[in-house]
């Protein structure tokens, strides 16, 4: 079975290290969040304003002061700290943040990230998206492995304008999980009962096998 | 040295048509609803407007969309506004997108004195069209400007007469950069004490940044996107 959402977040979290400052990006990787390992400190950054993000608030305790990036209400943890824009992304982009998670519209086997426009369709803005993928010293992408009309999402080339240029380290998918090699994409685990053949057949960029694939 | 206006509308005075207008807030976020509305209610037009979004629907910076009064915006992302794409559609707004953090030290610069720096943000892509490039210890930066304004108008939580300023929570954001970047900066506050009651220890725009300070009322403070784990 492929992994639905939650799956994926959940894979992802085994990514996590105590002590680790993450940023996550708005749909999937926000779930990431959900499956911090027990007794494992993890502080989650938001670009704007603030180091440790709590829960989402109890009705009573909406603070329209306190959002997330995606601009939801949210709380914050004990230890947490608030600063400027220009303090968050010092900590971006001067390599304090240990992972960024972060979803795509396509990647590249050279490690090009695809994320914020297509053209014809509205422009709505980069937001904090190529500050992070340029700077993040680990950049993690949670997506499906293909789009709605069934095309792969992991390309030779984007099609699509760029987020950033061979940044991407590793991508969980519905089907697997993949790094970004200087061969191209190597395939490191897939979803139980998805196939090797079934993600050779998913993928459009160059794939390397190589002995035994674990399942996820 | 007076640094206190009654309200929005003294606070206001000099801005004229055609001038580059810097604006806090992140979101809907802390940002300076006295102000905006008092531009709503002003003839002054053909305003470039830097704030890192563009208000929502007939409020924040869609009060001012919606009356025409804005040229140009500068931001990091626009969505949720359809009065917004509706112009921009129409061309008779001009959209100028910057990567969110090159758009923060782009404004941290221009209060700092620096007219130019190197970033990672952008290499490769559109962003980096036009722009000089240099490659340090192996990784390709490109190179970014200042940003100023004529006018900051940012919104703090409390203030003093001095025109110290300290901000509450994530609706500092672009607050305490855009308060460097300007020619003149007006702060509106939740709260103004006189001088000598805040912490000087607690607090993030020193006075030397702000030249006009006045307590707004009636603050909205609407959220976007409420969320709760009920």
């Amino acid at each position: 079975m492929p992994l639905d959402k939650n799956g994926i977040a959940k894979r992802i979290a085994k990514e996590l290290r105590d002590g680790f400052y993450v940023n996550l990006g708005i749909g999937i990787p926000t779930l990431v969040a959900n499956f911090i390992p027990d007794g494992m400190q993890i502080l989650l950054q938001s670009e704007n304003g603030l180091l440790g993000i709590g829960p989402f608030p109890g009705k009573a305790d909406i603070d329209p002061d306190l959002i997330n990036a995606g601009k939801q209400t949210i709380t914050s943890i004990q230890g947490a700290a608030f600063f400027d824009s220009s303090a968050s992304f010092a900590m971006i982009r001067g390599g304090h943040i240990d992972l960024t998670v972060l979803g795509a519209f396509e990647v590249s086997e050279t490690g090009d990230i695809a994320s914020w426009k297509i053209p014809g369709k509205l422009v709505k803005g980069m937001g904090g998206a190529m500050d992070l993928v340029a700077s993040a010293k680990n950049i993690i992408v949670a997506m499906m492995h293909t789009n709605p009309q069934g095309e792969s999402k992991l390309l030779k080339k984007c099609t699509l304008p760029l987020t950033g240029v061979g940044v991407v380290k590793r991508i969980v998918t519905d089907l697997a999980v993949l790094d970004v090699t200087p061969r191209g994409f190597k395939l490191i685990e897939r979803a139980a009962d998805v196939t090797v053949e079934q993600i050779i057949r998913a993928t459009e960029g160059k794939l390397i096998v190589e002995g035994e694939i674990p399942v996820i | 040295m007076n640094k206190v206006v009654n309200n929005a509308k003294e606070a206001i005075r000099g801005i004229q048509s055609n001038m580059t207008v810097m604006l806090g807030g992140f979101g809907l976020c802390g940002i300076p609803e006295n102000c905006i509305a008092a531009l709503a209610e002003s003839d002054i037009t053909g305003l470039t407007c830097i704030s890192n979004n563009a208000g929502v629907d007939g409020f924040g910076l869609g009060k001012l969309l919606l009356r025409h009064q804005i040229k140009k915006m500068i931001s990091s992302y626009v969505g949720e506004n359809k009065e917004f794409e509706r112009q921009l559609m129409s061309g008779e707004l001009e959209v100028e997108l910057i990567p969110q953090g090159t758009l923060a030290e782009r404004i941290r610069a221009g209060g700092a004195g620096i007219p130019a720096f190197f970033v990672p943000a952008g290499y490769g892509t559109e962003v980096a069209i036009g722009k000089p490039v240099r490659e340090f210890e192996g990784k390709m930066y490109l190179e970014e400007k200042w940003l100023k304004a004529d006018f900051s108008i940012i919104k703090a939580w409390k203030g003093d007469t001095s025109g110290n300023l300290i901000y509450r929570y994530t609706a500092n954001n672009f607050n305490q950069s855009m308060a460097t970047a300007a020619r003149i900066t007006i702060a509106e506050v939740e709260e103004l004490v006189p001088a000598g009651t805040l912490d000087p220890n607690c607090i993030h725009t020193p006075g030397v940044f702000v030249q006009r300070i006045f307590q707004g009322t009636n603050y909205e403070k609407r959220i976007e996107f409420a969320t709760t784990r009920d």
